[in-house]
């Protein structure tokens, strides 16, 4: 019989799930109040917060729970305030919007934290159940979400996309646990590292196709290049503030996942997986580059955009190394500043006739709301990669790690795209900026404004006290098995 | 009064933005409030930027007002000037009052996010010229083009668009290599502080890669033969005050970068492409001086003659010998004043028939008898006329360049015909001959607001001309020290060559 105290690492997880439910129950009896969807809406946003506080004030350490299922770590810690920080933000400025289209309820928010508990426990996993369990019990949650607007038939599409396709990439990586679970006989990651090492090459063959297994379900998760099609019609149909969430929140947890699956479970192929990886991240960053340039939606935009996101975010990885995976970690936590803001910018642009996706519509935003013209050009400036703006050092470390590493024509291929991505955010700019046009948006909403000044204050003022997040994510990094350098 | 303990190039450096931020909080409808408050930033700042000429020691080639702090890790916010960055931050801070004077009737639409571009872009050319650590460098070097693609794009000609795209994606692709070359060095040398980087001797096969790299983005920047097309484009579209930023600081940008990177740090490199450059350099001088003869827009005109007179300023530098890097630095210090001149002159044209068109004009001499006289100044001084500040830097240019190839300098000789004979006719077509246009019958003669802004300009000119030793002695010890070692690294090989 284990004394409750070893399970405070966990205690962050028990408030979500726990939260989750009693907001279920509050839903349910109290069906008739008005103020319910609201209420249920501002508590998710407390539990959010309370799970936050649990992590910061934990202590610093590594914790292993269920005999290695459950890891908690510098890293872990860190990827999870960034996932919860990102669903808080979100559900924050999707308030207004989410109530005008009388999709804010008890469930939505139930939902909402369900995913983001599965994506708490994706980042700890610690070896393949937990592996599977946490990424379905979030990519469950997140379907029902995509069609939450389940009135309208995109919405409704989009969901049902998403879990089709969801739901193959979800085979695949059972197919490749148990692939290797059968050449290793260990489902625990460091289990599965030490197996690894005393086989013959032949062996380690079965092994490395279960890891592309894993890997391809994995990379469709984070919708790397070529897994990636679901991404832009999920975007464009589902929701905005569920839009906004599905580019903050799940990448982010999945990304953390890829990390410490390939660092600690894979050590010994990583010359197999580098190659994939290098691959991906290629792909998507040229993808996500030309494909964007033809959008006029701004949702589809976004889509392309992550998608190139996640390709520089991958670089790191590919690297392998400590300086490669604290690159990730800062390249992440900025992504998701950029991206909330960029959200926050994206639900406002609503008139008198409902939302518009249009990116044209924002012609001449800058002479009717100059204040979010700014905050919008300057996320734009910033996800394009031009100093001094965040997003600059955000590509600045991946870049650098890649250079370290010596891999030459991954960097060369990655600035090259970065300028042609330059064009597609240039051009909202443009738009904005020296356009002239008839739209008249609606006064932002509260919510949406606070996260918009505070994504811009980020994106601006970054360059001035960087070091912080600098430090955070190299100690999350060195929790982590590195792979040595070259 | 001791001012060497405040950290000066700082002050410098943020005057610009604080006057930003105070703009920023200004009411939009209060335009004239802007406008004096750009006008007292940029005054201010250049009184404040005084100190640092009067002050300067040129008899030590070290880095001088150096200031340090801690914040990125390894990277340091570290700033600091020698004498050949010294004079751009001087010429920075000068042009920037005229440049708001000009904008001051020119500009009605968005005056005050207009005086915030200008104001951020202020901070971040000084950032330029003063950074001691490359990666402040690169941020400044890069940071420009925020400012810059919204000048040209929002305030600029009707094809603004076309062009402040294509300077800045031009921009960003020759800048990227240079990032990743700069996160090469840091591997390699642990760190990007500039001044151990220059002693750092990186190895010959690396330095052809850093040096190709680092040439894509000051290639671009300066611009050289064959990635100078976006200069045109861009000075046609941005306003009068953009075009003075661009001829006049932006592209020194590229000229300072070969200096204080290419030069020092890779000069085994540097000296086995020196051919290549010399090249490059010639056909810049002579083809975009004929091209510049083509043209019928006056500012298109003047954008191809800054290519050419660039042309000049990296053949100085890759001559490798006092001379030479001594006349190029002058030549872009006179080129950053005549452009500049050239350009407001060619303001004042636009503001009266709102066109840059060389046929609209002609016979202006009899309606605009002193701007025929201004415009004369830095027409002769654009040829490059002895007594105007133009003749000094060619004159060394060629001179060093013909210690070490005859028949590159014979070549660029005969860039400065070329530059005479585009000069003189289009001088010729707007200012002399009959006023016989009947738009042209009541064109204004200047105003004592546009003969403020020109005047200094003037003066400068014909002062540098008659007596260049403020600027050359400034520069001197750093160039020799510049010239010493980069003869210590290439080293004996270059002895046999060397008389």
């Amino acid at each position: 019989m284990q004394e409750l105290t070893t399970y405070a690492p966990l205690l962050p997880e028990i408030v979500l799930a726990v939260g989750a439910m009693a907001i279920l129950m509050f839903g349910v009896f109290y069906r008739a109040d008005p103020g319910r969807d609201f209420a249920s809406s501002v508590l998710a946003v407390i539990v959010l917060l309370a799970a936050a506080v649990l992590l910061v004030i934990a202590p610093d350490e590594r914790e292993v729970l269920f005999d290695g299922g459950f890891v908690v770590d510098a890293f872990a810690r860190f990827m999870k305030l960034l996932v919860l920080a990102g669903g808080a933000l979100v559900l924050i400025m999707s308030f207004a919007d989410l109530s005008r289209a009388r999709l804010l309820s008890p469930e939505y928010a139930v939902l909402l934290l369900l995913a983001v508990l599965g994506m708490m426990l994706m980042v700890s996993a610690g070896d393949l159940i937990a592996l599977f369990l946490a990424i379905e019990l979030q990519s469950l949650a997140l379907y029902v979400v995509a069609a939450i607007d389940r009135d309208r038939v995109r919405s409704s599409e989009a969901g049902l996309k998403y879990f089709v396709l969801g739901s193959l990439s979800s085979g695949m990586l059972l197919y490749g646990c148990s692939l290797i679970y059968g050449f290793t006989g260990s489902i625990e990651f460091s289990a599965i590292a030490e197996a690894a090492k005393g086989h013959t090459s032949l062996q380690n063959v079965g092994l490395t196709i279960g890891m592309v297994f894993l890997l391809v379900g994995l990379a469709f998760k984070i919708s790397a290049v070529p897994f990636h099609m679901w991404t832009p019609d999920v975007y464009e149909g589902a929701p905005t503030p569920v839009t906004a969430f599905f580019a903050a929140a799940p990448k982010l947890a999945a990304m953390a996942l890829l990390i410490r699956v390939l660092l600690t479970a894979f050590p010994d192929v990583a010359v197999q997986w580098q190659q994939i990886i290098v691959f991906l991240s290629i792909a998507s960053m040229l993808l996500g580059a030309f494909a964007a340039i033809g959008q006029s939606n701004i949702k589809r935009l976004m889509a392309y955009s992550s998608i190139g996101h996640v390709g520089y975010a991958l670089i790191g990885i590919a690297a392998g190394t400590e300086v490669g995976t604290q690159a990730v970690l800062i390249y992440l936590a900025i992504y998701l500043a950029m991206t909330v803001g960029a959200f926050a910018c994206i639900l406002s642009m609503r008139t008198e006739q409902g939302m518009v996706e249009e990116i044209d519509a924002l012609a001449g935003l800058a002479k009717t709301k100059l204040p979010m013209a700014f905050v919008l050009a300057m996320i734009m400036f910033s996800m394009a990669g031009v100093p001094p703006l965040a997003g600059f050092f955000a590509k600045f470390y991946v870049f650098a790690a890649a250079i370290k590493s010596g891999l030459y024509a991954l960097a060369v291929i990655g600035v090259l795209a970065s300028v042609v991505a330059a064009y597609y955010y240039l051009r909202v700019v443009k738009i904005m900026f020296m356009d002239d046009g008839e739209v008249r948006f609606l006064p932002v909403d509260r919510g949406a404004g606070l996260v918009m000044t505070l994504s811009g204050l980020f994106v601006l003022l970054f360059i001035i006290v960087p070091i912080p997040l600098f430090d955070a994510a190299l100690s999350a990094a060195r929790s982590l098995p590195n792979l040595p350098g070259p | 009064m001791d001012i060497s303990s405040a950290p000066i190039l700082s002050i410098v450096m943020f005057l610009p933005l604080v006057g930003a931020v105070i703009i920023g909080c200004l009411n939009p409808e209060a335009k004239d409030n802007a406008r004096w408050v750009a006008l007292w930033t940029t005054a201010v700042t250049f009184l404040v930027s005084l100190p640092i000429w009067f002050n300067f020691d040129d008899t030590t080639a070290g880095f001088q007002f150096v200031e340090g702090r801690s914040w990125l890790g390894v990277f340091e916010f570290k700033l600091g000037v020698d004498g050949i960055s010294m004079m751009f931050v001087l010429l920075t801070t000068f042009l920037l009052p005229l440049c708001v004077i000009s904008a001051w009737v020119v500009i009605q639409d968005r005056v005050k996010e207009f005086m915030i571009a200008f104001l951020v872009l202020e901070t971040l050319m000084i950032g330029v010229f003063c950074a001691l650590d490359l990666v402040l460098f690169y941020i400044f070097f890069e940071g420009g083009l925020i400012p810059m693609f919204l000048i040209i794009g929002v305030w600029g000609g009707p094809n603004r668009v076309y062009a402040t795209f294509k300077f800045f994606l031009y921009t960003l692709l020759g800048s990227v290599l240079m990032l990743l070359a700069l996160m090469a060095m840091y591997w390699y040398a642990g760190t990007t502080d500039i001044p151990t980087l220059m002693t750092t001797k990186f190895p010959a096969d690396m330095q052809w890669w850093l040096w190709f790299a680092f040439l894509a983005s000051f290639a671009v920047k300066l611009p050289m033969w064959p990635v100078h097309t976006w200069l045109p484009d861009a000075h046609v579209e941005a306003p009068t005050a953009g075009s003075v930023i661009l001829a006049a600081i932006l592209l020194k940008m590229g000229g300072y970068g070969l200096l204080r990177f290419s030069v020092p740090m890779f000069p085994l490199a540097s000296e086995s492409l020196a051919p290549f450059i010399f090249v490059l350099s010639i056909f810049a001088i002579i083809y975009t001086s004929l091209v510049a003869l083509a043209q019928t827009d006056l500012k298109k005109l003047i954008a191809y003659s800054s290519v050419a007179h660039m042309g000049f300023v990296t053949m100085g530098i890759f001559t490798f010998s006092a001379e030479g890097v001594q006349g190029a630095i002058f030549q872009m210090v006179s080129h950053g004043i005549v452009s500049a001149g050239l350009f407001l002159s060619v303001g004042v044209l636009y503001d009266r028939m709102h066109t840059h068109e060389i046929s609209v004009f002609g016979g202006l001499v009899n309606r605009m008898p002193i701007y025929a006289a201004i415009f004369m100044v830095f027409t002769m001084a654009n040829v490059g006329l002895p007594g105007t500040s133009g003749f000094i830097g060619e004159f060394l240019t060629l001179l060093a360049s013909f210690k070490v190839n005859t028949w590159v300098a014979f070549l660029a000789t005969s860039g400065v015909i070329w530059s005479a004979v585009y000069a003189l006719w289009v001088y010729r077509r707007v200012i002399f001959g009959e006023l016989v246009k009947p738009a042209l019958k009541t064109i204004q003669d200047l105003s004592y607001r546009e003969i403020a802004i020109l005047a200094p300009l003037v003066v400068l000119t014909i002062l540098l001309g008659i007596y260049p030793a403020p600027v050359l002695d400034v520069a001197a010890v750093s160039v020799k020290k510049l010239v010493a070692s980069y003869e210590a690294s290439v080293g004996p090989a270059n002895a046999s060559v060397a008389p």
